[in-house]
């Protein structure tokens, strides 16, 4: 196990960050969009289980964060899935740049 | 006499309630009004009565305390403020009374009764203020209620001019006022007359400031009370009711100059200049109004010119050091005017015209009204046995033993004139055969007839408490434990009295001959000098001399300040929003409403922050 470097771990979540990244500034579609940013969060909670395990003080707050942090995008996920379910049923689309109803 | 300050209380409650509920009064509103004035004439009286037995009264108590300088208010009751007191509420009572009459079914009826009272508890207030900071607030107060009363008719736009007038001329006179009442105070550390008058006696102020703040301050009483070369305003200011002419435009508030340079005349009497330049100014008013008065037609008009007239009177007599002169009249002429007046807002109700060219042949008709102004123009032209003539009797002794021969002349030629031109207007409008069209001319219901007809009897009598025949009794009165104030009757010869009485007769012999009997035709004199007729009856131009300098003078200075305000301050503020709204467009224009275009911004620029950070190690340095 512990021949495995620290920073493969942290080019593994920055590599999944950049798709997330990707997938929300570009994909039209809302769903995607929101898969993307959980992929994000999971690179969040990549970094933190790292960082408790190859640390400077290691120690097991940061396996809590991450599983905080799970919970969170969970509870996000829900909200955001509803909100999405209410605006489709309003607008009858799913593409997140028809939704400019905040535009100037 | 400790309560007299509820005396100008009453009409300022009057005022408060038809403010409130006046519009539910509609007409009931006059019961308010005249009950309420009663009570201040009733309280008047009381008070006056008091002062004859008892010495003078001041309350006061702090109103401002700024460092080390205390300011005062309060009020005072002595011979001359308990007399004010009675002429301004008795003429308040009658005209309130009066225009119950006058008045009946106008839409503004209670609005009328509220701006009586407001204007009758600032006259009252006025002549009781104790300190000169206190007269100035009830002096202002004073020409708001004037300027509500004549702008009354605001649809006319002749009466909406007038009270504009009013009010800017008078303003003039009032810059000179306040500064000299600043100077006075910056000189004596006090507002209040009687530190001032000790400070003066003490020899504390400079002589040329006495005579500086002396004619400031006589600049103040020029505005308010109509005299040359600010008279322009009165005789426009019979736009408004007829009533409030009485009050206030003949018996009271034009009267508060000759108040005021009465309240201060130990302060004029320390200067020969300040005197001298108010007696002159009063001669000169007195014959250059009465000049007018000759030929105008417009019944209000005469009254109005010779209200000025007799103004010019009473600053003449004040200015020849005749204190008790002075005040006689005033009250004399607040009588009689008031009477006029009243007189001739019945006339004017009874045949809905202004014009006396159309009047003609009333004796019949108005058969209290007529003889009513018969006595007011007896008492007004100085015929012996009525007020008036006692008052101007005293006047014209004073003028000419206060050595000013020139002036005594003046006045005795604007006597002349006086009796000439209100008998003039007399058997205009009186006798002689009916011209125009009267319709049903009637008289008036006996709540205007009456004021009238009290009015008519003080008209009469009121000359004799001071004469030299029966004693001068208000003039003891007046100047009892002031030595300041002067002789209580000044001695003359008797051939004033004699020629003052062959003046005013022969005035009214002209009178007769020309417009009563008309055996002289009414153009002898104007056929002869017709350029004299047209000075006159374009009262010697000065409204247009002012039109052509001070107006056109301001006029141009506004149209250059308008122009600074149009490109500089509006530029610059133009300038300024134009900035905002551009950055706002701009702004605004930004916001997409595209999340993932948010999104990468807001990335971009924590990239940014990042590449900041890496670069300068964590600070900017």
């Amino acid at each position: 196990m512990s021949s495995i470097p620290a920073s493969a771990f942290l080019a593994l979540a920055l590599i999944l960050f950049c798709i997330g990244l990707y997938g929300a500034l570009t994909k039209r579609n809302t769903v995607i969009v929101l898969i993307s940013i959980e992929l994000m969060l999971n690179a969040v909670n990549i970094n933190l289980v790292t960082f408790s395990k190859y640390g400077i003080n290691p120690s097991i707050d940061g396996q809590i964060f991450a599983l905080f942090a799970m919970a969170v995008a969970a509870a996000e996920a829900a909200v955001g899935l509803a909100i999405l379910m209410a605006l489709y049923r309003n607008k009858k689309t799913v593409h997140i740049d028809e939704m400019n109803e905040m535009k100037n | 006499m400790e309560n007299a300050w509820l005396i100008p209380l009453f009409p300022l409650l009057s005022f408060m309630i038809l403010l409130l509920i006046g519009k539910r009064l509609r007409e009931a509103s006059a019961y308010v009004g005249i009950l309420l004035t009663l009570a201040s004439l009733v309280f008047s009286i009381l008070v006056l009565f008091e002062r004859f037995s008892e010495p003078s009264y001041l309350a006061k108590f702090n109103w401002l305390t700024i460092g080390d300088l205390h300011l005062t208010a309060g009020f005072e009751v002595n011979q001359l403020n308990a007399l004010m007191l009675f002429i301004v509420s008795l003429v308040s009572f009658l005209v309130h009374t009066y225009s119950k009459g006058y008045m009946h079914g106008d839409e503004r009826f209670h609005i009328f009764y509220a701006y009586l009272g407001l204007f009758t508890f600032a006259m009252l207030g006025l002549v009781i203020s104790p300190n000169i900071l206190q007269t100035y607030i009830f002096w202002e107060l004073v020409g708001v209620g004037s300027f509500l009363l004549i702008g009354f008719y605001y649809y006319k736009e002749e009466a909406k001019a007038a009270a504009k007038k009013a009010f800017i001329m008078t303003r003039i006179g009032d810059v000179g006022l306040l500064i000299g009442m600043i100077l006075l105070f910056w000189q004596t550390k006090s507002f209040e007359y009687s530190e001032i008058f000790n400070a003066v006696e003490a020899g504390g102020v400079s002589n040329t400031m006495i005579t500086l703040t002396a004619i400031l301050i006589f600049i103040g009483a020029v505005g308010k009370s109509g005299q040359f070369p600010l008279h322009t305003w009165l005789p426009d200011a019979m736009e408004g009711p007829t009533p409030v002419s009485a009050l206030i435009h003949a018996a009271t508030m034009v009267a508060a100059g000759v108040y005021l340079v009465a309240a201060l005349f130990p302060l004029f009497t320390a200067s020969k200049t300040a005197l001298l330049t108010v007696a002159t100014i009063g001669g000169i008013t007195a014959i250059f109004a009465a000049s007018i008065g000759l030929v105008q037609t417009d019944i209000k008009r005469v009254l109005a010119y010779s209200t000025v007239s007799q103004l010019g009177y009473m600053m003449l007599a004040l200015g020849s050091a005749g204190y008790v002169a002075g005040v006689f009249h005033l009250m004399t002429h607040a009588f009689f005017k008031a009477l006029l007046f009243l007189a001739a807002g019945s006339v004017i109700h009874a045949v809905h015209t202004q014009n006396i060219e159309e009047m003609g042949g009333l004796w019949k008709k108005l058969k209290l009204t007529a003889p009513l102004f018969l006595i007011g123009t007896l008492a007004i032209s100085g015929v012996p046995g009525l007020s008036g003539f006692f008052s101007k009797d005293e006047i014209l002794v004073a003028a000419w033993e206060g050595g000013h021969p020139v002036l005594f002349l003046l006045a005795l030629i604007a006597a002349f004139m006086t009796a000439f031109y209100m008998f003039r207007l007399f058997f205009m409008v009186f006798t002689g055969e009916k011209r125009g069209k009267q319709k049903d001319v009637h008289e008036s219901p006996s709540v205007m007839t009456m004021p009238m007809v009290l009015l008519g009897i003080l008209a009469v009598v009121a000359g004799y408490v001071n004469t030299p025949w029966f004693g001068s009794f208000l003039g003891d009165w007046l100047v009892d434990g002031n030595p300041a104030l002067g002789h209580s009757h000044i001695e003359g010869p008797a051939w004033i009295m004699i020629a003052a009485t062959v003046v005013s007769l022969a005035g009214i012999l002209l009178a007769y001959l020309i417009y009563g009997k008309r055996s002289i035709a009414p153009d002898w004199l104007s056929g002869k000098g017709d350029m004299l007729h047209t000075v006159l009856n374009n009262k010697y131009y000065i409204d247009e001399f002012y039109k052509l300098t001070v107006v056109a003078f301001v006029t141009g200075f506004s149209y250059l300040l308008r122009f600074i305000d149009v490109f500089l301050v509006e530029g610059i503020v133009k300038g300024v929003t134009g900035i905002v709204q551009g950055l706002g467009r701009t702004g605004s224009k930004m916001q997409s409403g595209q999340v993932q275009t948010y999104g990468a911004v807001a990335f971009l620029g924590l990239a940014v922050l990042v590449v900041i950070y890496a670069l300068t190690g964590g600070y900017l340095r």
